[in-house]
């Protein structure tokens, strides 16, 4: 069985980001980016499937610029097979990302897709679940584990008041939440490796999918800040306030 | 113009996120429709239809719905969007789970997780883990979105709205409920809690969260929640992670011990009207939000608090 693993670039998730005086959007310029973190989870979890030997071939996708060519590299080198890379430069949103896989999906034809469940930038939480909608395949979202039973993949997700246990007919849609594994990281030697794998470079008029944003951004601003308030000395000095000063207690 | 609210409930009562979705969705201008989507769960259409301001209740009881797997239901809900300018949900694991399932089906983008209603087709939503507000315009022929609750107060009683029987659709049949682990607690809601005692790394042990944190929590009437750190290291369940891809929530009162203040928790907790940071390390960033911070030792610090508060009167 092939697994597909889509993977977004991203603005690193330790960095700090900063909001453009004109309110036209986040400054990328000069940032580090990295692999969104619920995606290396996801080749993660897709590796784990090949050692386990219940996968045959990982093959990591992703749709943005020539620099995402990186972020599939890095999936290489944590040890995906090939890769595939559909160039635009426009930011594409969810749905017309969930097209353009599922293109590839009939041209894949894979037995399962690991999707991380958000992307740390925009925190839209969709693709997984439009590509599921776009296939008529099964769901398995906020995934803290998977197991591929015969034809059926069990996955048991992480929800509002605890755990849930779905069981999927085959092919099915996963998307991966913190708890599922803990990605690896990748050795030298499999970096050096990584450089010469496969990477198919295409565009999403070659799919015939449409691009263009659904959703005008019409502005994009700071949010309303939050100053710090006082240090209290000690705890009945805290209690105090709390119950006198703002009647919370 | 009509607005379809998809409610949050357990098939026995219907949960104070779909209040919080109601006010939102009555924001977009039209009539509105609850769908109560479950098994055996009339009693819950009845709860919606006395919500001020539902003009109606769509009940669709069946086998399928009982656990609301996002498949059967989002080809219920693409059945019955012919009749409806907006589908709304609140931003629940459910509703992120089946929402975008149902924008597809009907091939428009979902507007994910708003904060406010700038008009009917116009929205404020956050990116960046909450560190960036993005205003966004939709084109789409309907509107799909999931609402923060966090940022909506919830709609009252006040209405008596016909209920009716919805059609159901096929279930497509490729997925079924196995089992679920919920934790069983007597304490509030995460997303509802009114004040909200949670801790970090410094824990170190879930058995020091039921040793320290939980009973202030008794004291105050709190509800219990935890760092994406200290989920991670077993000291917590996952259902008690606030942050970024944890809950959001926005209590009264939010009293983080023993976290520093990493920017994907501060994303889940810093609408909260009040919050307080105790923490033995003064330059943690969780003190440039907090509006009392006390430098101390949690575990000296803590039974200190349930002491103070029993002699408050808790």
């Amino acid at each position: 069985m092939k697994i597909l693993v889509p993977v977004k670039r991203v603005v690193d998730k330790d960095i700090k980001i900063r909001v453009k005086s004109d309110n036209s959007g986040v400054e990328l310029a000069n940032v580090k980016m990295s692999m969104n973190p619920f995606d290396e989870i996801a080749v993660e979890e897709a590796l784990r499937l090949k050692e386990k030997g219940q996968a045959t071939e990982v093959v990591c996708v992703s749709v943005g610029p020539q620099q995402a060519t990186e972020t599939i590299r890095t999936g290489l080198a944590m040890g995906a097979d090939r890769g595939i890379l559909v160039k635009t430069d426009k930011a594409p949103e969810p749905l017309a990302v969930a097209k353009i896989l599922k293109a590839i999906v009939e041209e894949e034809k894979p037995g399962l897709v690991i999707l991380g469940k958000q992307a740390i930038d925009d925190d839209c939480n969709q693709t997984g679940q439009m590509l599921a909608a776009l296939t008529g395949w099964p769901q398995g979202t906020f995934a803290s584990k998977l197991v591929i039973e015969g034809d059926s993949i069990l996955v048991t997700r992480e929800v509002d008041g605890g755990l849930q246990t779905v069981k999927l007919k085959g092919p099915a849609i996963v998307t991966t939440d913190l708890r599922l594994n803990e990605p690896r990281y990748a050795s030298l030697p499999n970096i050096m490796k990584a450089k010469k794998k496969p990477i198919d470079e295409k565009t999403p008029d070659a799919y015939g999918v449409d691009v263009s944003p659904r959703l005008e951004v019409l502005k994009t601003g700071e949010p309303a800040g939050r100053k710090a308030g006082v240090k209290v000395k000690t705890v009945g000095e805290l209690v105090d306030k709390l119950k006198n000063e703002m009647g919370l207690i | 113009m009509t607005t379809l609210l998809l409610a949050e409930h357990d098939n026995k009562t219907l949960k104070d996120a779909t209040n919080k979705a109601l006010t939102a969705a009555k924001a977009l201008g039209a009539d509105v429709h609850v769908l109560v989507a479950g098994k055996g769960c009339r009693p819950v259409a009845e709860a919606a239809a006395k919500l001020e301001g539902v003009n109606k209740v769509l009940l669709a009881d069946g086998a399928a719905y009982e656990h609301m797997l996002a498949e059967p239901v989002a080809a219920l809900v693409h059945s019955l969007a012919p009749g409806y300018d907006a589908i709304v949900a609140p931003a629940t694991t459910t509703g992120k789970n089946v929402m975008p399932r149902i924008a597809a089906l009907l091939d428009v983008m979902q507007i994910s997780d708003i904060v406010k209603v700038i008009a009917p087709d116009t929205f404020e939503r956050l990116i960046y883990a909450g560190n960036a507000v993005q205003t966004v315009r939709s084109k789409d022929k309907t509107k799909v979105i999931t609402v923060r609750t966090s940022t909506f107060q919830a709609t009252g009683e006040g209405g008596s709205a016909p209920i009716e029987e919805a059609a159901s659709a096929a279930d497509p049949g490729i997925s079924t409920f196995v089992g679920e682990e919920l934790s069983k607690t007597e304490r509030p809601e995460l997303t509802s809690a009114k004040i909200i005692i949670s801790g970090g790394r410094a824990m170190q042990s879930r058995e020091n969260f039921t040793k320290y944190i939980e009973p202030v929590a008794d004291k105050l009437g709190a509800a219990v929640g935890a760092s994406r750190a200290a989920v991670d290291a077993g000291y917590a369940p996952n259902d008690w992670q606030v942050g970024q891809t944890g809950k959001v929530v926005a209590p009264e009162l939010y009293i983080a011990v023993g976290i520093s203040g990493a920017i994907q928790h501060l994303a889940g907790m810093k609408d909260s009207k009040v919050i307080v940071a105790i923490n033995k390390d003064e330059d943690a960033p969780i003190f440039q939000i907090a509006d009392y911070g006390l430098v101390a030792d949690l575990y000296q610090a803590l039974p200190e608090l349930a002491a103070e508060l029993g002699k408050a009167g808790r």
